[in-house]
């Protein structure tokens, strides 16, 4: 069997929605690969030009990067007076205090299936509309191009239209929903705001990954699929058996930018919902910080936050790396 | 055969119109008139009102303050989403540059140092993020708008993969000829670049234009709004009155997705290209 990673394009390149985690595998993915990735053969040799190009760059990341993520963790320690007059160290009490507060846990949880469902509905409904789309061959470009275009709609614009269509008075789906006798109260009801929020948050994700599981799915040569119809004459079985395990990096890939997407980018879509009326409302981690951080001035506790979320994408980078690096070796 | 192919074609059907449809609507019921949406709900024919709506949108003096128009916040949109995209081009080239084609003694460290932002998404720092820019006294500036969002290494990795798929004999000649490193740089490699410069420039721009929390949290004063932070100030005014300004509200969602949408529609080949094969 050739190398899945190989094959596809996907892993080896492309882009989260802002393009940060497509880095972080490239990297590794890289790193793991080994001595092939060394440096140009021929170079320039110069005591200050490399450091004259880098100086932008790393100006920019010392300020906007480095001193703002080493005071998250220094502030974290620290319990600020709310009025500016000085803060004390108070150890890990911020993060005690957090975790503890069933609160939090609440929206962990939340956050959680909030995060498992956008990911799960996400994917499936992009892998099925790439799988239709690879299949058919009349109206191919036409399928690709009406698909695709909603990716470039801000989470926050999805929003505004979600809103609109769960609006009470005049809202298309809360009328469709009320001929079944479910009575929809976006804003209200916590389960009907988690339902239209998690509708809208897949609704925008789901171009993001048709993009990729159809480039993944025509990345597969003719050869191997020609094999595969030979041997097996349901196509079904042959998606399961043959196309899917070729896919399956994009679709590693795929999940790790969704549930990325579904634990940062989402912040705009359930902005515009809740409205600042967070309280009966559900958000998410994201949310909970900006608001402790913005509304209620709770500078250490929003910090502790901060923290603890950076330790979950680390978990996630580096999950996402132990992947690669065993698939480059097994292969 | 035919039967699989019949039921392909209505998955895909269903799949454009969940995608679609919404945005037709939205479109559709903005060129009503807001007591008319109010009566009749959303919208799938055309209200013949788009003249009107627009111009007030476009022109009209709103928000809090009452010094800001469409007009407005579509420039500091396009400020933000060119500037962005912009900056990020220039910066990770020259970064990309150094690593790939240049043999110093911190290459490793500093490849590191750049790569490390890769792992931190700015949502997990906003609050110290916001601090510091304080501290620098940067809000309510178009500086403090996009230079914070310039601190990742995306670009970068972009471009170094692409230098280093260029063929070694290219730097080799150029030397040959005498080349130095600015002429290697601005002859040979920004040209080779261009498809995927454009490439970059599509997704960067896409991205820059739609910042919902960065502008939110660093613009305040409302001459300073973007289309995309300016939903949110649109529904909150909404909530006390009676009758709301649905067309209103929609049009600016149309308006604050029609760039980044004709840019994706229009450049699409290379916007796939740039957002999937970035190595090739």
């Amino acid at each position: 069997m050739t190398s899945g990673t190989e094959l596809l394009p996907a892993p080896r390149g492309g882009t989260g929605t802002d393009g940060r985690r497509f880095g972080a595998l490239r990297l590794f993915g890289g790193k793991a690969k080994g001595s092939e990735e060394a440096a140009k053969r021929v170079q320039f040799s110069s005591p200050y030009l490399p450091y004259l190009f880098l100086a932008p760059q790393l100006a920019i990341i010392f300020v906007f990067f480095y001193w703002p993520s080493i005071q998250a963790i220094q502030s974290s320690f620290y319990l600020e007076d709310p009025f500016g007059f000085g803060s004390t160290f108070v150890g890990m009490t911020n993060y005690t205090d957090v975790l503890k507060s069933g609160e939090y846990l609440g929206i962990a949880r939340f956050t959680a299936i909030f995060t498992t469902l956008v990911t799960f509905f996400a994917l499936s409904i992009g892998l099925l509309l790439a799988v239709k789309a690879d299949g058919v061959i009349r109206g191919n470009t036409t399928y690709k191009m009406l698909l695709i275009w909603v990716y470039a709609i801000a989470p926050p614009v999805a929003g505004l239209i979600g809103m609109m269509f769960f609006d009470q008075h005049i809202g298309p789906i809360v009328e469709l929903a009320g001929w079944f006798g479910w009575d929809i109260k976006v804003g209200l009801n916590y389960f009907d705001t988690a339902f239209s929020m998690i509708v809208v948050s897949v609704w925008k994700q789901i171009p993001y990954n048709f993009i990729f599981f159809l480039s993944g799915l025509q990345g597969i040569p003719v050869a191997v699929r020609e094999a595969a119809a030979i041997d097996c004459r349901s196509g079904f079985r042959r998606f399961w058996t043959v196309i899917l395990p070729l896919l399956a990096p994009t679709a590693f890939f795929l999940l790790i930018i969704n549930v990325t997407y579904a634990l940062f980018d989402t912040f705009g879509v359930i902005d515009v919902m809740v409205k600042d009326k967070a309280a009966n409302n559900p958000i998410t981690l994201v949310y909970k910080v900006y608001m402790d951080g913005f509304r209620g001035n709770d500078l250490g506790g929003s910090s502790a936050q901060s923290v603890i979320l950076m330790l979950i994408v680390f978990v996630l980078t580096i999950f996402q790396f132990r992947f690669i690096e065993r698939r480059v070796h097994y292969n | 055969m035919y039967r699989t192919k019949f039921f392909d074609h209505v998955i895909l059907l269903i799949g454009v119109f969940i995608m679609v449809a919404p945005v037709v609507v939205a479109f559709m019921t903005s060129t009503h008139e807001a007591a008319d949406i109010h009566r009749n709900g959303l919208s799938l024919t055309w209200g013949g009102h788009f003249v009107e709506t627009y111009e007030t949108v476009l022109t009209r003096k709103g928000g809090f303050t009452g010094k800001i128009t469409g007009l407005n916040m579509m420039m500091n949109s396009m400020i933000l989403g060119l500037g962005f995209a912009l900056g990020k081009i220039i910066l990770s080239m020259l970064a990309a540059y150094a690593i790939v084609y240049f043999r110093f003694r911190l290459a490793t460290f500093f490849f590191w140092i750049i790569f490390t932002t890769l792992l931190l998404p700015l949502e997990v720092r906003i609050l110290p993020s916001y601090e510091v820019m304080n501290t620098l006294k940067l809000t309510n500036t178009y500086t403090g708008l996009i230079v914070p969002l310039l601190a990742s290494a995306t670009g970068t990795f972009y471009f170094r993969q692409f230098f280093k798929s260029v063929p070694d004999e290219l730097l080799e000649a150029a030397r040959i000829d005498g080349a130095g490193p600015f002429k290697f740089f601005i002859d040979v490699l920004v040209p080779l670049s261009r498809t995927m410069m454009a490439a970059i420039f599509i997704i960067m721009f896409v991205y820059g234009w739609n910042q919902y929390l960065w502008p939110t949290l660093m613009t305040t004063d409302e001459g300073f709004f973007t289309l995309v932070r300016g939903i949110k100030q649109i529904l909150l005014v909404w909530v006390g009155s009676n009758i709301p300004d649905y067309n209103e509200a929609f049009a600016l969602a149309i308006l604050a997705m029609l760039p980044p949408v004709l840019i994706v529609v229009i450049f699409q080949r290379w916007f796939i290209k740039g957002l999937t094969e970035s190595d090739k």
